[in-house]
């Protein structure tokens, strides 16, 4: 999505917006997105109404991982039970070798474990977690109290994008963002 | 800069930087009463291990069992914590489904629990085993003599319903404390804490893109926890009403076994949040608001409880089987009788006390009632499992049952083994949910736009879906 940092070989480096209220970050992500600059990263301590809506991000596609992953739990549980059934057809109770109603109980906590799952790959993959790669740009605020949005101005656009966010309250702006490595935080 | 509102909630939490404080300070060296207390479990804990190697060196003999009660204390105690797990699934994903907003506080404790009471359950099956070193096979895995287990057996459904509520109650707690460790690692000084919550973090950032996804994923494995949660203690009700027992072949067993889970699972959140909120002064995260809550949910699955005892005996004088009515004759007055009336007593006329609003609200006397009501249901579950068995269908076959001292030190090592974890867990991880307590906290807005007042938004749920 276009909240996504690139990796950028070049070690250019774009400007950070720290914020103390969320509505002046909300504010300045749709001034940048006005000027023409989708590609923003955006930092909040909570999941923000306010910063989802001014990002205009689409629909996760988190649900398509959860049905898979539960339809596959499904098949794999009826299949299981009535291939191991019929490989050793031994009449129990006398009861059917393949027995539907009894087989719906595997099938259903198969389809809840296979798609809870695949919920978590879903989460993992598109989030991009884990975060074993150089973070270019965090502070630890982010995770207290404060928002953070992050740009890489195209060239030329660098005093835009610094008035864009000293106008919309930022209460600090970093021109130098430090690169910062998982586990050095 | 941003104005101040304080929530309605938790009016006594100022900001957001307050949650990360006082909620971060607790991972940190423990003082010398939590080391006492840690002393303590593990213990008892190896007092009950000894037993359990006494019960594998010289054989299942050692225990009570034998017909035709072979199913005795062990049973009991694995029903019981798999109860006990049912109100964490319930407080994290079926409250968050209902949008409750007093479950933010308790939820992370009431998760934490569900992980160690299901640990604690998963014993008992394989201790109550002959040859315990071949558990698995209770597991579909390919072997040379081309055997599979019987799909069609209640116990096999067992083992797919508790590894699959293990597997399922693990991740939820792992995945929802992404973005709180993420906070701890960014705090913490400590090198050993540094690593760990650098790893169980993942390198959560916080950003946008990663908490649109991360509530939408949280949803969905709400969404999937809710009918687990159901399916499980069905599940282990089946155990029993599958069979031909009297006492244990009832259609009310999957509903009964449901309610009576989440009302023992509530009562052990109240239990371990008192003594929490107390010894690390969280008061103005646990307020009166939220175990009034509690307790209210505690009464209405206290009275569905109750109301199931009921219909029981009802049944039992209706259906003119004389085993049927033998058996719940022998509970009110036979040799289990004291088992039955603690039942009673503890799980359906305590109870009633909460009616009261200013009981509900008294700290103190809510502990008081919650420890009973524990009591109480692991009663119920000894009494349906051995009183059902002592008396079937044919009077010579009748024979009572009574713990050994293992199965007793066991039972006991298996309490210690649960607090071990919890103590564990109480100092090394955050213990309430920080990112998910600031979502009911009103967001830091510049001072000129307060509209809207002190609402804050819930985690975006199923209402607010698709924004």
């Amino acid at each position: 999505m276009s909240t996504q940092v690139k990796d950028t070989s070049s070690r250019k480096l774009g400007t950070l917006g720290v914020y103390d209220a969320v509505d002046a970050a909300a504010d300045t992500i749709e001034a940048l997105r006005a000027a023409g600059m989708k590609r923003i990263t955006v930092f909040s301590p909570v999941p923000s109404h306010d910063l989802e809506h001014a990002l205009h991000a689409g629909e996760s596609p988190i649900r398509l991982f959860t049905l898979v992953g539960g339809l596959t739990g499904a098949a794999t549980g009826f299949g299981m039970a009535v291939w191991m059934s019929l490989d050793w057809p031994m009449i129990v109770g006398g009861k059917p070798i393949i027995s539907l109603p009894a087989f719906v109980i595997i099938a259903f906590e198969l389809t809840i474990l296979f798609g809870a799952l695949s919920t978590v790959a879903g989460l993992f993959i598109n989030a991009r977690l884990p975060q074993r790669r150089v973070m270019q740009v965090y502070d630890p605020s982010f995770s207290s109290d404060r928002f953070g949005v992050y740009v890489m101005p195209p060239a030329g656009k660098e005093s835009q994008v610094r008035d864009i966010m000293h106008n919309n309250g930022a209460a600090e702006i970093r021109e130098q963002v430090q690169e910062v490595k998982v586990g050095d935080l | 800069m941003a104005t101040v509102i304080r929530s309605e909630t938790h009016p006594d939490i100022g900001s957001y930087r307050d949650v990360n404080r006082d909620v971060l300070r607790l991972l940190s060296a423990p003082g010398p009463g939590y080391y006492i207390l840690l002393a303590i479990t593990l213990v008892v804990l190896a007092i009950g291990a000894g037993a359990w190697l006494v019960q594998v060196v010289f054989g299942i003999g050692m225990s009570g069992l034998m017909n035709p009660v072979g199913w005795g204390v062990y049973i009991t105690t694995f029903v019981f914590w798999v109860g006990i797990g049912h109100a964490g699934t319930l407080i994290s994903a079926v409250l968050f489904l209902f949008r409750a907003r007093w479950r933010q506080s308790i939820y992370r404790v009431a998760e934490a629990m569900t992980v160690f009471a299901v640990m604690t359950a998963g014993l008992f099956p394989i201790i109550h085993l002959g040859r315990p070193w071949i558990f698995y096979y209770l597991l579909p895995y390919p072997n040379q003599r081309e055997l599979w287990p019987n799909f069609r057996s209640p116990l096999l459904w067992d083992v797919f319903a508790i590894s699959t509520y293990l597997t399922v109650s693990a991740t939820f707690f792992v995945l929802g404390m992404i973005p709180d460790l993420a906070a701890a690692r960014d705090t913490t000084t400590v090198t050993w804490r540094k690593k760990l919550y650098t790893v169980m973090a993942f390198g959560w950032r916080g950003t946008a893109n990663e908490w649109r996804h991360f509530t939408k994923a949280y949803l969905y494995l709400a969404a999937l926890a809710t009918p687990l949660v159901l399916s499980v203690h069905s599940v282990v009700s089946w155990d029993f009403a599958m069979s031909i027992v009297p006492g244990w072949h009832a259609t009310i067993f999957a509903p009964y076994f449901v309610a009576g889970a989440i009302f023992s699972g509530l009562a052990m959140v109240i239990t371990l949040v008192i003594p929490i909120r107390k010894m690390f002064r969280l008061e103005a995260y646990f307020t009166p608001r939220h175990f009034d809550a509690m307790a209210k949910m505690v009464l209405v699955s206290s009275m569905v409880v109750f109301y199931a005892y009921l219909t029981e005996f009802f049944m039992a004088w209706y259906s003119f089987e004389p085993g049927e009515r033998g058996v719940f004759m022998s509970r009110l007055v036979g040799n289990y009788w004291w088992a039955t009336w603690i039942m009673l007593t503890c799980n359906g006329i305590i109870p009633m006390m909460l009616w009261w609003p200013s009981i509900r609200r008294n700290i103190p006397a809510l502990f008081v009632i919650s420890v009973f009501i524990n009591i109480g249901m692991w009663f119920e579950r000894f009494v349906i499992i051995v009183t059902s068995l002592a008396h079937e269908y044919e009077p010579w076959q009748w024979r009572a049952y009574q713990p050994s001292l293992v199965e007793m030190l066991i039972v006991l090592g298996s309490f210690a083994w649960f607090f071990m974890w919890f103590l564990l867990f109480t100092r090394a991880f955050p213990i309430v949910a920080v990112a998910e307590l600031k979502e009911v906290l009103p967001a830091p807005r510049r001072a000129r736009v307060v509209q809207g007042g002190a609402q804050s938004h819930g985690r975006i749920g199923p209402a607010e879906d698709g924004v």
